[in-house]
């Protein structure tokens, strides 16, 4: 299945369709649904017209606008547009303006791709529904008295109902895949330091990345072959090339071998675990070997989780003081503005995140706590590189149920964090991981399966992927 | 569970975060906080003690580039960001004086 972005790129690039022609379509959807969705803060319908007709005079011309010719993207409002209001959906970046677009968001101008706005999240990325948002939620377009997950649960929800052919989030313990899966799309995880962060506001820097969402697997790979590689503004970005992945992605799985995570199938929802089932059936019927794999330390992977990245986002966050910009509320002296700011811009779940973060790190916690956690990552690690000399690829749910109802977990955060259970350990890892929709739940909403691969081995996972597409559509 | 984490406890951490929580917010966060840390007793009682911690996942180490000047920002469009602004730098409240 090539998908929508890809369709669209070659009709621009032929100059069968005009890229005017399709912005004015996806607009009209955004139209028409986000007042019940609302999957955007805000949407660049002027940008995106004016980015769409220079496309269409380059093609007039004779040129080739690139791989993402009219292509309209949704992006992520924790990434920097230039002169485009970027808020993390919180109120303490209400009203700001980036003075830098982010890398990514130039390498898809460059390819000729057209942001078509910026996308609700959970404040500053902490949340697993998007119900944490200074804006008010993003409903599930399959069903709107449903979350659509989160943190980048308005990408999701965008590509999902389309709104935009493909889009953009962050995952730092799940936040594209999760969505994905809720919301019954393509997403995933790069390996860390493959797509630049440059641009991205920061949550937790050891397990941030930028992720591409899809209603293909083939879209998926196109928008990260034009993201992905070495970027001298992102000290943590790899600097080897990055492998083409659409070339490969039809190779088929014979003979792969292939690990169904045992410890991440406990605790899930039994139509879960049928489709995860059903998935490693198909893959076995196109030629895999599956079998059942351990990675014994992953079951620590969400206590460790909430350990680091709380950590981090405590450090990361100090920057918002009302100095230098977002909001000031002010005070007789600068720590009573500092204070009165920052309880006055965040919201309920980033302030938790930071006191825990706080705590962690604080004299005589930190050693129980994020030292622990550090050596338990390593732990993680070790488990998966053993997995990893029997198996090629690992298999197992995204998320433990499909879309829970608006308002089910707000009050109970553990119950919420758990939502990210099976999609945690590849951050502590730093590996790649893809969610890919494989049929419905027992209520009739999405279900994700996740294929997780070794670092840097996302030609593998991908055309693993692409089997379980073949195999569902075919 | 009981007083893994106290309200004087929270009050404090509060403090080194610099944020002004309200009695309704110090109480839950009393009560949340304990509960995730709770669930992070399982990590807390694993023995590591031959185990290195990890920072961070990739093997890189210092990344150096030539020292050379490069365009920056524009010191206007980010100064038109801030919330108060006087001679080209950032204003900001008293800093010392008087204890509030």
């Amino acid at each position: 299945m090539a998908g929508p972005a890809l369709e669209i790129a070659a009709a621009v690039r032929s100059a069968e369709r005009s890229a005017v022609e399709v912005l004015d379509e996806h607009l009209a959807v955004i139209n028409e649904r986000d007042g019940e969705v609302h999957a955007f803060n805000h949407v660049m319908a002027e940008s995106a017209r004016a980015l769409a007709a220079d496309v269409d005079r380059r093609v007039a011309a004779g040129e080739d606008p690139g791989p993402l010719a009219g292509v309209p993207v949704a992006l992520k409002d924790n990434l920097c547009t230039r002169g485009v209001p970027t808020t993390c959906s919180s109120k303490i970046l209400d009203g700001w303006l980036p003075p830098y677009d982010a890398t990514v968001v130039s390498r898809i101008v460059a390819a000729g791709g057209i942001p078509i706005g910026k996308t609700n999240l959970d404040e500053f990325a902490m949340g697993s529904s998007t119900e944490n948002s200074a804006f008010g939620p993003t409903r599930n377009p399959h069903d709107l008295s449903r979350v659509p997950g989160g943190s980048s649960g308005g990408s999701a929800a965008a590509v999902a109902s389309g709104m935009a052919a493909l889009g953009l989030g962050s995952d730092t313990g799940g936040s594209i895949r999760q969505p994905a899966a809720l919301c019954g799309v393509v997403g995933m995880k790069p390996t860390y330091g493959m797509v630049s962060r440059y641009g991205l506001i920061a949550f937790a820097s050891s397990l941030d990345q930028i992720g591409p969402f899809a209603r293909s697997v083939e879209d998926a790979a196109l928008l990260l072959d034009v993201m992905g590689g070495h970027d001298p503004m992102d000290s943590t970005s790899i600097p080897d090339a990055v492998p083409a992945l659409r070339s490969g992605l039809r190779e088929g799985v014979d003979g792969l071998r292939v690990g169904v995570i045992r410890e991440l199938m406990d605790g899930i929802d039994a139509d879960v675990l049928a489709r995860v089932n059903a998935a490693a059936d198909a893959l076995t019927a196109a030629g895999a070997k599956v079998d059942d794999a351990s990675v014994p330390a992953a079951i620590y992977g969400l206590s460790a989780y909430y350990l680091i990245a709380p950590a981090e986002a405590s450090s990361n966050l100090s920057r918002y003081d009302g100095v230098r910009y977002g909001l000031r509320v002010d005070g007789p002296d600068i720590t009573n503005m500092y204070t009165s700011t920052r309880a006055a811009g965040f919201g309920a779940e980033v302030k938790r995140r930071i006191m825990l973060g706080t705590y962690a790190l604080s004299a005589g916690y930190y050693d129980a706590y994020y030292g622990q956690a550090q050596r338990v990552r390593t732990l993680i690690i070790r488990d998966f590189d053993a997995a990893y000399q029997s198996f090629d690829v690992l298999l197992s749910p995204t998320s433990p149920t499909t879309a829970f109802p608006l308002g089910s977990k707000t009050e109970n955060p553990l119950a919420m964090y758990m939502s990210d259970v099976c999609t945690i350990p590849s951050n502590l890892a730093g590996h790649p991981a893809i969610s890919v929709p494989y049929g419905n739940g027992d209520d009739g909403l999405p279900i994700g399966v996740q294929v997780l691969a070794p670092a840097l081995q996302e030609s593998v996972m991908f055309r693993v992927a692409a089997a379980l597409e073949d195999s569902i559509n075919g | 569970m009981a007083d893994r984490i106290t309200a004087a406890d929270v009050a404090h951490v509060a403090r080194l975060a610099r944020l002004d929580l309200t009695d309704d917010e110090l109480a839950r966060f009393t009560e949340q906080l304990g509960a995730v840390l709770d669930h992070a007793d399982d990590v807390a009682a694993l023995d590591t003690h031959d185990v290195p911690p990890t920072a961070h996942p990739l093997p890189l180490r210092n990344v150096f580039r030539e020292d050379q000047p490069r365009p920056s920002l524009d010191r206007d469009e980010v100064l038109a960001q801030a919330p108060a602004v006087e001679d080209g730098r950032f204003r900001v409240p008293r800093i010392l004086g008087e204890a509030p």
